[in-house]
């Protein structure tokens, strides 16, 4: 084989391999969440995240609209505090929004859900979300609901 | 009798362990000549040839079936709970994480490996590589070298490949041919694959399976008994290494990247 041809099926098994990389970064991975950093940052104390991680969506009325970034714990207060970033373009919710843990389907990941509120002030960078709803935490429910049985007995 | 015995298990213990130290001594020297390729790449594309092009076609079939497969299996075990959506999840991040390098891999040591193994034993057994040094050519730069960095550079691209044809491979027989939701199909596995940490940490692990394959390979080579039978035992070696070493590392990388 003359080294042309040679050199031009090299080629073209070096393109299809960068060619596979490219096809699997774009329709199978979240490379669509990775370029968007930039946006406004916001903070929410939680009494408790559940299974909440870093990178997890932040959603208003099931819309993505941006994601979570860290989780600390804060040791004064006992509290989780979760920061999170927002898109940019959705900058119009109100210093009165709620935020709470939920859970996409039965067992699915979790998330926080905003909530808008009604006041006219609009949240910013740097922002704190002061009404906040827990994770639901099954064994808590089950316990709850233990205890709320056997009262009804007695 | 017993004497005896205990001699042969010493001197098969010192044996490995020199082999161990020869190779890592033969690692040093081909890394140390890989500068000198920079200067004839030509050697290094006939050897990208060899290595990585005609490897694809094994490579792109073996890659296709066991995506259909995983699909088939993985709808026949989610359908009953409802969650086939989650088929291309699956699919996806094992093909991702484990399938891809491990079985790119053992396909690249079966093909390329022993090819590579068989080729420079040859050319030791016929005096070749001898020939080169009397004519002040040192056979490592020029025939080590070459074939060891296009094994190491084909891996990543030819798991990258398998993966690729494994998803569409999953598409047609989830979407085509059972009737799931394409749109379905793609927003689940991009809802839960990530780009560093499942694409990244599979072309790391098939970056090192290329190393440890592409290395086996051009030591038993570049090592082998110039007999005929001697070419046989280092090619046999070359594949039952490979093999196992990869299955090995693969288990601690897994561990190393995934075991948070």
């Amino acid at each position: 084989m003359n080294s042309r041809a040679l050199e031009l099926l090299v080629g073209l098994f070096v393109a299809a391999g960068i060619a596979a990389l490219f096809m699997l970064a774009m329709t199978v991975s979240n490379l669509a969440s990775y370029g968007n950093g930039d946006g406004y940052e916001i903070r929410a104390r939680f009494d408790n995240i559940g299974g909440l991680k870093v990178r997890s969506p932040v959603a208003a009325s099931g819309v993505r609209i941006g994601r979570v970034t860290a989780i600390d714990y804060d040791q004064g207060d006992y509290v989780a505090v979760v920061t999170m970033v927002i898109e940019p373009r959705y900058n119009k919710f109100s210093i009165d929004t709620s935020a709470s843990v939920l859970t996409s389907g039965l067992l699915g990941e979790q998330y926080v859900g905003l909530e808008p509120g009604a006041e006219d002030d609009y949240l910013k960078n740097g922002s704190k979300i002061d009404i906040t709803q827990s994770a639901l935490v099954l064994e808590q429910i089950i316990g709850q609901f233990l205890y709320s049985k056997s009262d009804e007995k007695n | 009798m017993l004497l005896s015995r205990i001699e042969t298990l010493g001197r098969m213990t010192l044996g490995f362990i020199q082999r161990l130290g020869r190779g890592n001594l033969f690692l040093l020297q081909v890394l140390a000549s890989m500068a000198g390729l920079v200067l004839r790449p030509a050697l290094l594309i006939r050897q990208l040839y060899s290595v990585g092009v005609q490897t694809l076609i094994i490579i792109i079939v073996a890659g296709l079936f066991v995506g259909m497969v995983m699909g088939l299996q993985s709808y026949y075990a989610l359908v009953d709970f409802g969650a086939e959506d989650s088929v291309s999840v699956m699919v996806v991040l094992s093909l991702l994480r484990e399938l891809g390098p491990v079985v790119t891999a053992l396909l690249f040591a079966g093909r390329a490996g022993s090819a590579l193994t068989a080729e420079i034993g040859l050319m030791k057994a016929t005096e070749q590589l001898s020939g080169m040094e009397m004519m002040a050519v040192n056979p490592i730069e020029r025939v080590v070298a070459p074939r060891f960095l296009a094994g190491v550079i084909s891996m990543p691209l030819l798991a990258a490949i398998f993966s690729a044809v494994g998803v569409v491979g999953a598409y047609l027989v989830a979407v085509q041919l059972l009737g799931l939701d394409s749109g379905a199909f793609w927003s689940q596995a991009q809802a839960k694959v990530d780009l560093i940490d499942d694409l990244g940490n599979g072309m790391i692990k098939a970056l090192v399976f290329g190393f440890i394959v592409a290395w086996i390979a051009v030591f038993e080579g570049y090592d082998c008994i110039p007999t005929s039978e001697g070419l046989g035992q280092a090619t046999t070696r070359t594949v039952v290494h490979s093999s196992l070493a990869i299955l090995g590392m693969d288990f601690v990388l897994t561990a190393l990247m995934f075991g948070k």
